[in-house]
């Protein structure tokens, strides 16, 4: 066992921190996710030619957990808007999955800061399933017509490319689709992060017979493989985000003073402090577990992403709740870095499963 | 990053299995398997200890050179995970975890060549006297007085919460030799003959019923100076130099995942309406939830094990964590052994101590894991309360977090 980091991993972890530290403070966050389309183009581009970092989504190379797990801390510290999970994790793990020439060019699309990807997996009454109900893709000649609704599909108002998991005869499928074509509709919002996502439906979506991604009817255990990456990846932005709220706290109980001396001088709320950062500690942990079991069987694998999912949902809550509590009322305001924080872990406690989601997942494939 | 064992790592816990397999009798591992709390039953610890110290396995964070293992803190983990496996009883940790690193660290040529074989053998069985009725979490404060006459230490005073200080023929004692300006200077390490006269030992019996704790009385005790560890007044050095050598070898994990599946297995004998506790739905969902949280508990003690070196008085955080989850899964043996869990067997465990409260003896009934349950759930909570309570741990860690 060994748990440091290669040279090459702490330097291109140095370099995304500097880079972040420099250019995506707390107000251009906040300014980003105020404007009307909420994209941050500046970020992505550096993402592409100044970090390299969307070169993390090339295909033509196995999924390099580790370094993805490095840089999604520090995005998460740094609480970045653009769809990096949703492109360079969640997406290109599907194409890597797929393969093929269509995969490939997207993934060097990705590189070049060209491509953008939304997975659009979820429908209203499928909640934490992969297995789409609704969405069907029929065949239509030498294509397929694609019919559907999928919700909550985060990054789609942003996304050159949608992959969208549907129904076909012989099971589930993937395919790409363009936001733009014919008979697909967005009904896009922000998101409680101050991201952005979107409803999007599909009537009679003509599709060409090279949309298919992957084998057809083969999708399950591809998503629930995808699943665990990106579980494992979102936990390691987890991570990054909570750091920066226990931070923060610390800093700000160190400041406010009452009754005479700093906040932070009294036991209560250092105790408090220490559980905030002991849960950070096991949600590393787990994360580091899920990232490192990814080429595991898959019921090891789902086993470990699970345990990570769970430490997660409870580490956001708690340590989440405690910040905004430990700000008092700055916590409770829009000019607060922390509620901001709060914010994202909030979501990330929900997505790619609950606590209670993911508590029934490890039960389910008990050794 | 790999969170394996390596080839060598997989090697060595294989020789760890077979050693075990040859060696362990079932009544050793009877007493390692039915323990009620963290303490095994001194004599069958000692017998074990015997066992181990032929193969060289009594101490595995000594170096070879004083007679130990010398393994890494990787093989100690293996290590503890297979002696928990493997259901054998943990040796005493107060002569070969504590005392003896002082003694190596910190101890002169004559005492490691007299005190350090001995221990290894079991010739020498060690208790430890740190706290005073007035100095337990404030440890600095501690009063016992030894007088300097010659070339003996006379000491005078009070210790409490001495662990089988009742079988012990030794014991480790801090002692104040000197009152200066810090509360920390001033204590000398002491290596104290407990046969000496004017040591007295009184029992103190747990609300288990068990006799593990004592206290320990000395009126005008002489120790020959030749048994104090380091030197005169500097003996909080030494007292902390004992904390730092396990450092990272903490393995709360491996008896753990035994308990877990103890009581995941008695729960699959327990009708509850139609069917089983063990498929209860609530009570399987209690179960995952403890198995996850052990998971990402493992996973730390693997990193403190590894490395890179934790930041945060990860020692701190393991004691917390590790003691708070011990504490649930005796929850949970006592939420599975459901009306059994008010009957007071410990004639069903393997306790730690002789048992003085009144109970029937040779057969009980209900299963063993219901009996030993409430004995584990009320041992436990001292969990959170030795080695320097979860509150002081704490404070520690806050510390460390610049609050």
């Amino acid at each position: 066992m060994d748990f440091s980091l290669s040279g090459e991993q702490q330097q291109l972890r140095d370099s995304v921190r500097g880079w972040l530290k420099s250019h995506h403070g707390f107000e251009h966050r906040r300014a980003i996710s105020r404007s009307e389309s909420g994209w941050d183009a500046a970020t992505w581009t550096a993402f592409a030619d100044d970090l390299g970092i969307l070169s993390l989504a090339d295909i033509a190379v196995p999924h390099d957990a580790v370094t993805v797990m490095v840089v999604m801390e520090e995005l998460g510290e740094a609480l970045i808007t653009v769809p990096f999970l949703e492109t360079v994790v969640t997406g290109a793990a599907v194409l890597r999955a797929a393969g093929g020439e269509a995969a490939q060019a997207l993934s060097d699309g990705i590189i070049a800061g060209d491509v953008r990807l939304a997975l659009a997996w979820a429908e209203p009454d499928t909640r934490y399933g992969w297995q789409p109900r609704t969405t069907r893709a029929v065949r239509e000649g030498n294509g397929w017509r694609l019919d559907g609704l999928k919700s909550v599909v985060v990054g789609a108002p942003w996304a050159t490319h949608l992959i969208v998991s549907a129904l076909t005869d012989t099971g589930t499928s993937l395919f790409v689709v363009a936001p733009d074509a014919i008979g697909v509709s967005l009904m896009s919002y922000p998101t409680i992060d101050g991201r952005r996502a979107a409803d999007v439906r599909f009537e009679g979506v003509v599709l060409s017979g090279d949309a298919l991604l992957g084998e057809e009817g083969a999708a399950l255990p591809v998503l629930e493989r995808v699943g665990d990456i990106s579980i494992a990846a979102m936990g390691a932005e987890a991570v990054g985000v909570m750091r920066r709220m226990l931070a923060d706290t610390i800093e700000y109980t160190g400041q406010r003073k009452q009754f005479g001396q700093p906040i932070a001088s009294f036991q209560v709320l250092q105790h408090r402090m220490v559980d905030m950062f002991m849960q950070i500690e096991m949600a590393t942990s787990a994360v580091y577990l899920a990232t490192l079991r990814l080429e595991a069987e898959p019921a090891e694998r789902a086993r470990a992403a699970s345990v990570a999912k769970v430490t997660i949902g409870e580490a956001c809550r708690f340590v989440g709740q405690n910040a905004v509590q430990l700000h008092g009322g700055m916590g409770m305001t829009d000019d607060a870095a922390v509620s901001h924080y709060f914010k994202r872990a909030t979501v990330i406690e929900g997505e790619f499963g609950t606590t209670d989601h993911h508590v029934e997942r490890f039960i389910s494939v008990a050794g | 990053m790999n969170l394996d064992w390596s080839d060598d790592e997989l090697a060595f816990r294989q020789e760890v299995r077979e050693f075990f397999a040859e060696n362990l009798t079932d009544e050793l591992r009877s007493a390692g398997t039915w323990m009620t709390s963290v303490y095994a039953d001194h004599e069958r610890s000692l017998a074990w200890q015997r066992i181990l110290h032929k193969r060289g396995w009594v101490a595995p964070a000594w170096p070879v050179e004083h007679g130990g293992a010398g393994w890494s803190v990787a093989q100690r983990y293996i290590f503890a995970r297979e002696r928990a496996a493997a259901g054998a009883p943990p040796v005493s940790p107060m002569g070969i975890a504590m005392c003896g690193p002082a003694i190596i660290g910190h101890g002169n040529d004559w005492q490691k060549a007299h005190f350090l074989p001995r221990m290894l053998s079991g010739e020498h069985f060690w208790c430890q006297g740190y706290s005073e009725p007035g100095a337990g979490s404030d440890l600095a404060a501690l009063q016992m007085r030894a007088e300097d006459d010659g070339d003996a230490l006379v000491c005078t005073g009070q210790k409490i919460w001495n662990t089988h200080a009742d079988v012990a023929n030794w014991g480790f004692f801090l002692v104040r030799t000197s009152r200066l300006e810090r509360l920390q200077q001033g204590i000398t390490f002491l290596l104290v003959d407990m046969t000496t006269p004017g040591v007295t030992v009184r029992p103190i019996v747990s609300p288990a019923g068990e006799h593990i704790q004592n206290e320990i009385f000395f009126d005008q005790v002489r120790v020959p100076k030749a048994n104090v560890v380091g030197a005169i007044d500097n003996g909080w050095t030494v007292a902390k130099y004992l904390l730092e050598f396990e450092r990272g070898g903490s393995a709360y994990a491996p008896d753990l995942q035994v308990r877990l599946d103890q009581i995941e297995a008695a729960a699959r004998t327990v009708a509850v309406g139609d069917g089983m506790l063990a498929d209860d739905a609530a009570f399987v969902r209690r179960l995952a939830l403890a198995r996850i949280r052990l998971a990402a508990f493992e996973t730390y003690e693997f990193r403190a094990m590894a490395g890179p070196a934790l930041s945060g008085a990860s020692a701190s955080v393991m004691k917390v964590l590790g003691t708070e989850l011990q504490q649930h899964v005796t929850e949970l043996g006592l939420l599975v052994a459901g009306r059994y869990g008010m009957a007071y067997q410990p004639q069903a465990g393997m306790p730690g101590g002789q048992v003085s409260l009144p109970h029937a003896h040779g057969t009980f009934v209900g299963p063993r894991q219901a009996a030993v349950a409430p004995l584990r759930y009320l041992n436990e909570r001292a969990g959170s309360i030795y080695a320097g309570s979860n509150e002081i741990q704490r404070n520690i860690i806050a510390k460390t977090l610049r609050l």
